[in-house]
């Protein structure tokens, strides 16, 4: 296994020693490359002085409070129509025809209706994040073992009572699968909404960087937003790992 | 269909309707100024008005071939790397750690790249949209490929077949539920990343539409084109499951 991720490292650190060579040798004079030990240069220059480390907690910001808004609103519908098959019939055709929109058009009208700033970035974020939680937790909830339901009206639990003791932790591996996925969507979403149009947070970082001509500096933002993502990503799998280790996988109820 | 199906279908769409009333509703006793919310009724005859105009299908028609260029351009490029990549396990063990490492990259954070390179051009949004909409398709051919029935693999080599054979006659058939759902996937990508570059560039297309309706408080202009955007995305990903459901037949038919 250890041979296998070296053999892994080989690729990117034959292109980045062939970079910087290719760069130092030819002397490169480019508005959109730049020799991979400036990039590093740059990064640090940018740490130092904390710019990208603020652009980073105003991205950070505005893609969890989209994220946590969006989750509440998704699970809430999710768990509402997973209970109930009426509810879920009657609001087929207006959920069928309000999710295919990308998250991005709503840009103009947040855009009119709260000006720039974290509030119309949070409100994308948390448009994009309410489908696929809505989606996955209704699965869910319907693939929950009906003997738990039978249990719950067994014991004549209130359905308040019934969602948050019985649905809510037998679901609960799967809703957090949903959410792993919506916290991507979310940085995506928030980079996107800042590089097209809001000025603020590493989207904006990484445009600035570019109209200044300063091509070391934006491939930092560039390499910076990678490793965020990343980082991200792993920690939210370990999380999951931790918590609910295969439960996660496994709850597919087949 | 039987009877109760189509019951069902109807009341949602009395419910819809419902909500598309609300929506009159809340405009008509200006609960939210009309400058930020146009009624249904305006939002429609800015529709209409803009298609009559020829102005509106002018820029569906910009939006869309940016799309279908950019995923097309994906498509290819996509299975044609994976199938590469996929094919040897000696690529997979060196190119799909840095796959792997790339793949959570906001995809968007490529564009300023990509404006520097090849400034606000049709160039740079095709280049955008290629690049952004790649990844699950290869990343899905990749797998499928790396997933076929070892079983073929062992057939292929007793009728000595060469290795593009191999790909075309095996490997490509077997992965290609996996290439046709990355390529639905990739579709919502294109899209998002049509809208994103046309604003950014002020290419011609609905991304150029809302943000123009937008700066000039155009509201009623501003929600026709959102609802096309909406359209627009809920047709590709039909028609998209539709051509899936067809070429898939003959191995559903296999199960």
């Amino acid at each position: 296994m250890t041979a296998d991720s070296a053999k892994g490292l080989v690729l990117p650190l034959t292109a980045l020693v062939a970079l910087e060579i290719w760069a130092r040798v030819t002397g490169l004079q480019s508005d959109s490359l730049a020799p991979p030990s400036d990039i590093v240069m740059a990064l640090f220059g940018a740490l130092a002085d904390f710019s990208i480390l603020a652009a980073t907690r105003d991205t950070l910001f505005s893609a969890f409070a989209g994220l946590a808004i969006g989750t509440v609103i998704g699970l809430a519908l999710g768990i509402a129509f997973g209970i109930s098959d009426t509810l879920n019939r009657l609001m087929e055709v207006t959920v069928e025809s309000i999710r295919p929109i990308p998250s991005i058009a709503l840009l103009p009208i947040a855009l009119i209706a709260l000006g720039f700033g974290y509030r119309m970035e949070i409100v994308i974020v948390a448009f994009a994040c309410v489908w696929p939680i809505l989606i996955l937790s209704r699965a869910a909830v319907r693939s929950i073992e009906p003997r738990l339901m039978e249990v719950a009206r067994a014991l004549r639990l209130p359905r308040l009572q019934q969602v948050w003791k019985i649905i809510i932790p037998a679901a609960l591996p799967r809703i957090f699968v949903a959410f792993r996925l919506s916290a991507g969507i979310a940085l995506i979403v928030a980079v996107t909404v800042e590089i097209a149009i809001n000025p603020l947070g590493l989207g904006a970082g990484i445009m600035l960087a570019q109209q200044a001509l300063r091509p070391d500096l934006m491939l930092a933002y560039l390499v910076w937003i990678g490793a965020i993502g990343y980082a991200l990503n792993v920690l939210l799998v370990v999380a999951q790992n931790r918590l609910f280790g295969r439960a996660a996988l496994s709850g597919d109820g087949r | 269909m039987n009877r109760t199906v189509i019951l069902w279908r109807v009341a949602s769409f009395a419910v819809a309707a419902g909500f598309i009333a609300l929506w009159q509703l809340i405009a008509n006793l200006k609960l939210v100024s009309p400058v930020f919310l146009p009624g249904p009724d305006r939002a429609w005859a800015a529709l209409v008005r803009g298609f009559s105009t020829g102005d509106l299908g002018s820029k569906l028609i910009g939006t869309l071939e940016h799309m279908a260029y950019g995923w097309l351009l994906a498509s290819i490029a996509g299975i044609a790397i994976g199938a590469v990549i996929g094919s040897s396990r000696t690529m997979r063990t060196y190119i799909a750690p840095s796959l792997e490492f790339l793949r959570p990259l906001p995809v968007s954070a490529i564009i300023p790249v990509a404006i520097a390179m090849l400034g606000l051009s049709q160039a740079m949004a095709l280049f955008v949209i290629s690049f952004g909409a790649i990844w699950p398709i290869m990343l899905a051919t990749i797998h499928g490929f790396a997933a076929v029935e070892p079983r073929l693999y062992e057939v292929a080599r007793s009728l000595q077949m060469s290795r593009l054979a191999v790909i075309f006659k095996i490997a490509l058939p077997s992965a290609s539920p996996d290439i046709l759902a990355g390529m639905r996937l990739s579709l919502t990508v294109a899209l998002i990343l049509s809208v994103v570059c046309e604003i950014l560039a002020g290419l011609d297309g609905l991304g150029h539409w809302v943000l123009l309706s937008a700066r000039a408080f155009r509201s009623a202009d501003l929600f026709a084109g959102v609802i096309l955007l909406g359209v627009t995305g809920y047709v590709t990903s039909v028609a998209m499951a539709l051509a899936e459901h067809r070429l898939l037949a003959w191995q559903a038919a296999q199960r």
